[in-house]
């Protein structure tokens, strides 16, 4: 029940706080504050109960299964395994975070935009727990509406084509995992005979090789957008940018995870065959996406922009290590998308305070801020080391494992992203030059940061910094998800290289 | 006529006798109000007649009708849908001077013939519903005569429809003099592995009628000048009751014949469902009214049905009627908003007479809301479970390359109904607001249970999926 719990404690607080919030602005704030806390509180109990270690045999730690369209073999069935389990509480740590620096950037609607608010923690939460194949599209698709909606009515200037955007690319992704999510289920179905969208049921279904190439093409298409892997990324500079601060650390910090948790739990263990063939393709679309999230970093003026690209080229590694596929890869693959998080969110609140301090995202005009905001600085800083990788710090930990396990597998791979980690070095450096080392620009002071924001960027960053010394607790937790993975990849005929896992 | 099939045909009797009922009504005494009630009461006995047909189900009534489950259901699917139109239309119809008592009347009497259609067996009842219904729409679709869009719309509709009515009357004497019987069964035993050409060129004829009825491509053009010049309580009307009666009717000929077994036949659909739904979804995109945008949408909504359709199968039946309802559902819901925001003096029709509705009428802005995710096909609206159970029929009879058109139309159409919906949020315009009449209780209530209705299928279709899946087994 405590999954159903995480689910519905964002949506009962939104619904609540708009209910009640139709006159006072406060009102919303607050109860979808406690909702988001809740739900943190919650989820920080189910990892504490939980731990790595207490867990035998299989890695699901908590199952809740109602029956809901038995006719089509259609359940409400919710599970967590300690990926899922480290997502949610990212989720719900972020979720805290997206009410607190919107709590006095936002002044119009805000009963419905704490409503979007809370609808897109919820249905996040549900795309990390949903375990039935029709449950998990019905998540997919519902957080997407609420977003559309933070994107739409509290973006900046040029949010309805990047939010129609948006909104059109992952559509199309989700419809073609549809047709590919039934093809299984018919698939399934007439070579046991049982019709059903159960996860596990459905978990080694045989497939010829060309039908599992094309069913799980319709999975990777959808989860590469929303990665975004590279050819179909152009999505996500427009929606980043536009969003207003919340939309982009909910947008980069969760939504991207969703493509990445996705891989790892459908992709792979749905069709280990296909997936297998598919690796080097998929590593090569993440080096790509490395190096040339990177490359356009480095070339963007607008400063909420060139977070946004650096996205691309973490989620990138993530991609990487997904395919590369052992241990090493896999445990830097979910330290990556966790420290992605974190970081990458805290640079999106800093773009988000500076723009709302002064009016613009465009680099050209700073310069020169340490003088005038010494913290800001210094915190702007901090969360750039951890987006380079200074060792240390998150990030570090992730991109190192998934380097690592890389070079046992795809050794070609593994050296052309790490030049991707020099680059990180040069554009999260120019950035912090731009911003605030140089000439100050004329006429232009930035106010340094407020008690409220200086207190959720030093949750992230003490997060950041405990995961980079301390990544044991972390590896520790997903470890179960890991070796259910490799124990289905070592089942699989052996090619030509693997012997080096044991690295 | 023994009495179990008078029982049998109580629904359509009490639709018939109201509507004459209605007609000395009006001849006594004009009275909106008194015409207005009698007509949502007899709708309602209409339906309740429906429970006692159940018990003598099914019942071939003479060779025209034939009561069975399906017949039913559709019967009571209509006249679940005009009563809708009727409660949208009073507060429509009272902002305006015109002539109001005999809408109902027409509107009586285009259920019957609906009705008719839902449980026609034979060429006969099929032409005799078909008229019935088409009369009574000219009435209807010109009931703004004074517009010259009205009269626009009224003629286009009286003079291609008249020419399908002729076009399907062709086809069904050639095929007459072929066969020798009129009855779909008759022909159902007669027929052999292929069609002999006089056959073939009749059913060519009756497909080209069926398509005008259902407005779909190349038989569409007249669909956005009708929709956009009928009162909108009569565009849901044409857009639900008129195409769900006739696809009722294409659905048993396609069971029953066995069409299925005939390549060309299932190409020749196949053809015209991808059209409609490219064509539709594309024409969608270019429009700024939303008469005309929900006209192009209803036309690519047809052509889903028609994936399912092909489907074959025991999910084509349930998936066609369920995708039915939530259509009716939506389209009720979509054109009820356009009509209950129309004043006496014009209707609401542009996309910026929706603009900041969400922050001035905030419950109708979530019923259009609600309706355009569920014709996009979001989650929790019955649009999703019913393009879902599409899917499903399709991807269970391998139709990959019409599944994947539908898939592109229906990424295109996200774009023309997000940008309403788009509207809908926008901030009001300071300077000229729309004014929207005041609200009507009769709309709001069925406004209310219509969205209600949406979003219970959505979340719960499971009692619905019970009920249809006994279907199939009803028919023939």
């Amino acid at each position: 029940m405590i999954l159903l719990a995480l689910v519905a404690v964002p949506v009962a607080g939104g619904l609540l706080g708009w209910a009640l919030g139709r006159r006072s602005t406060l009102v919303p704030r607050w109860i979808s504050l406690v909702a988001m806390v809740l739900d943190l509180g919650l989820s920080i109990v189910l990892w504490a109960e939980h731990p790595a270690a207490s867990i035998g045999g299989g890695p699901w730690i908590a199952k809740l299964t109602l029956p809901w369209i038995p006719q089509w073999g259609i359940q409400f069935e919710l599970a967590a395994d300690g990926l899922s389990l480290l997502m949610i509480v990212l989720t719900a740590l972020l979720g805290v975070a997206s009410v607190i620096v919107s709590w006095s950037t936002v002044r119009e609607r805000v009963a419905f935009y704490n409503l979007n608010l809370c609808l897109v923690i919820g249905g996040i939460v549900g795309v990390f727990v949903a375990l039935d194949l029709f449950l998990f599209y019905l998540f997919w698709e519902l957080m997407l509406i609420p977003m559309y909606f933070i994107i739409a009515i509290w973006g900046h200037e040029k949010r309805q084509a990047a939010s129609i955007k948006f909104l059109l690319f992952t559509q199309a992704g989700g419809l073609l995992m549809l047709l590919a999510i039934l093809a299984l289920f018919f698939i399934h179905g007439a070579t046991s005979g049982e019709y059903t969208f159960d996860y596990f049921k459905l978990l080694g279904t045989p497939l010829a090789p060309g039908v599992a190439t094309a069913v799980m093409l319709g999975f990777f298409v959808a989860f590469a957008i929303k990665l975004p892997a590279v050819p179909v990324h152009t999505w996500l500079p427009d929606a980043h940018t536009q969003a207003p601060t919340a939309g982009s650390v909910i947008l980069a910090g969760l939504l991207l995870k969703t493509g990445a948790y996705g891989l790892i739990r459908f992709v792979v263990p749905l069709f280990p065959n296909a997936a297998l063939q598919f690796a080097p393709i998929a590593m090569i679309l993440g080096v790509a996406g490395v190096i040339y999230g990177a490359a356009l970093a480095f070339a963007q003026d607008d400063l909420k922009r060139l977070v946004a690209y650096t996205s691309i080229s973490h989620l990138g590694f993530v991609l990487i290590g997904v395919f590369a596929w052992n241990t090493l890869a896999l445990q830097g693959a979910i330290v990556t998308m966790v420290a992605h998080g974190l970081s990458t969110g805290a640079l999106f609140i800093l773009a988000g305070s500076i723009q709302d301090r002064l009016h613009t995202r465009d680099m050209r005009a700073m310069g020169g801020f340490w003088e005038s905001a010494p913290r800001f600085g210094g915190i702007m800083l901090f969360f750039a080391l951890a987006s380079l990788g200074l060792p240390g710090l998150a990030d570090f930990v992730g991109e190192f494992l998934v380097l690592l396990g890389t070079y046992a597998v795809a050794p070609v791979i593994a050296i052309i992203a790490a030049v991707g980690v020099v680059l990180s070095a040069v554009y999260a450096l120019w950035m912090i030059y731009r911003t605030f080392q140089g000439r100050q620009a004329p006429g232009r002071a930035l106010p340094d940061l407020k008690a409220r924001e200086m207190a959720v960027l030093a949750v992230l960053a003490a997060l950041l910094l405990w995961i980079g010394l301390f990544p044991q607790r972390v590896l520790d937790t997903a470890a179960p998800s890991i070796n259910q993975l490799q124990a289905g990849r070592t089942a699989l005929v052996v090619p030509h290289g693997v012997h080096r896992d044991e690295l | 006529m023994s009495s179990e099939q008078i029982l049998a045909l109580l629904p359509i009797l009490v639709t018939s006798a109201a509507s004459v009922v209605v007609m000395l009504l009006v001849a006594l005494k004009r009275s909106h109000g008194l015409v207005f009630g009698v007509t949502v009461g007899s709708l309602l006995v209409a339906l309740a007649a429906i429970g006692s047909s159940v018990s003598v189900m099914p019942q071939a009534v003479s060779s025209l009708l034939i009561m069975d489950r399906f017949a039913l259901l559709y019967i009571g699917l209509i006249l679940a849908a005009t009563l809708a139109v009727a409660l949208l239309s009073y507060a429509y119809l009272e902002s305006r001077a015109e002539r109001r008592e005999e809408y109902y009347i027409l509107l009586l009497l285009a259920a019957a013939g609906s009705e008719v259609l839902a449980a026609a067996g034979s060429y006969v009842s099929f032409f005799l519903g078909l008229e019935i219904l088409s009369i009574s729409l000219y009435g209807l679709v010109a009931y703004r005569r004074q517009t010259p869009l009205g009269i626009e719309a009224g003629v286009k509709y009286l003079i291609l429809a008249g020419a399908s009515s002729g076009f399907i009357l062709f086809g069904m004497a050639l095929i007459y003099a072929e066969q020798g019987s009129l009855q779909f069964a008759a022909l159902a035993a007669a027929k052999g592995s292929s069609f002999d050409v006089v056959s073939l060129v009749g059913f060519a004829l009756i497909v080209v009628g069926v398509g005008f009825k259902l407005a779909v491509v190349p038989f569409h053009l007249w669909t956005p000048d009708v929709y956009q010049g009928a009162p909108a309580p009569v565009t849901a009307f044409v857009a639900t009751v008129s195409k769900g009666a006739m696809f009722a009717l294409l659905l048993r000929y396609f069971i029953q014949l066995d069409l299925y077994q005939y390549g060309a036949v299932v190409l020749v659909f196949g053809i015209i469902a991808a059209l409609s739904i490219l064509a539709g979804n594309i024409l969608g995109l270019l429009q700024n009214n939303v008469k005309r945008m929900l006209a192009y949408s209803s036309i690519a909504h047809v052509g889903y049905l028609l994936v399912a359709l092909l489907a074959s199968g025991p999910l084509a039946v349930s998936s066609v009627t369920f995708y039915l309802i939530a259509y009716f559902i939506t389209n009720l819901g979509a054109f009820g908003v356009v009509g209950y925001l129309s004043s006496g003096e014009r209707e609401a029709e542009e996309i910026d007479d929706y603009r900041g509705l969400a922050w001035r009428r905030p419950w109708v802005a979530g019923a259009l809301t609600a309706s355009l995710l569920s014709l996009a096909g979001i989650p929790l609206t019955a649009g999703f479970i019913g393009k879902f159970f599409i899917i499903a029929a399709g991807a269970g009879s391998r139709l990959w390359a019409l599944l994947i058109i539908l898939v592109v139309g229906s990424v295109v159409s996200f774009f023309y109904y997000f940008r309403l919906v788009l509207a809908i949020f926008r901030e009001p315009d300071a300077g000229a607001q729309v004014p929207y009449p005041s609200a009507s209780l009769a709309g709001g209530i069925a406004l209310s249970v219509l969205t209600l209705l949406l979003v219970w299928l959505g979340v719960y279709p499971a009692p619905l999926v019970n009920l249809l899946g006994g279907m199939t087994s009803g028919l023939l």
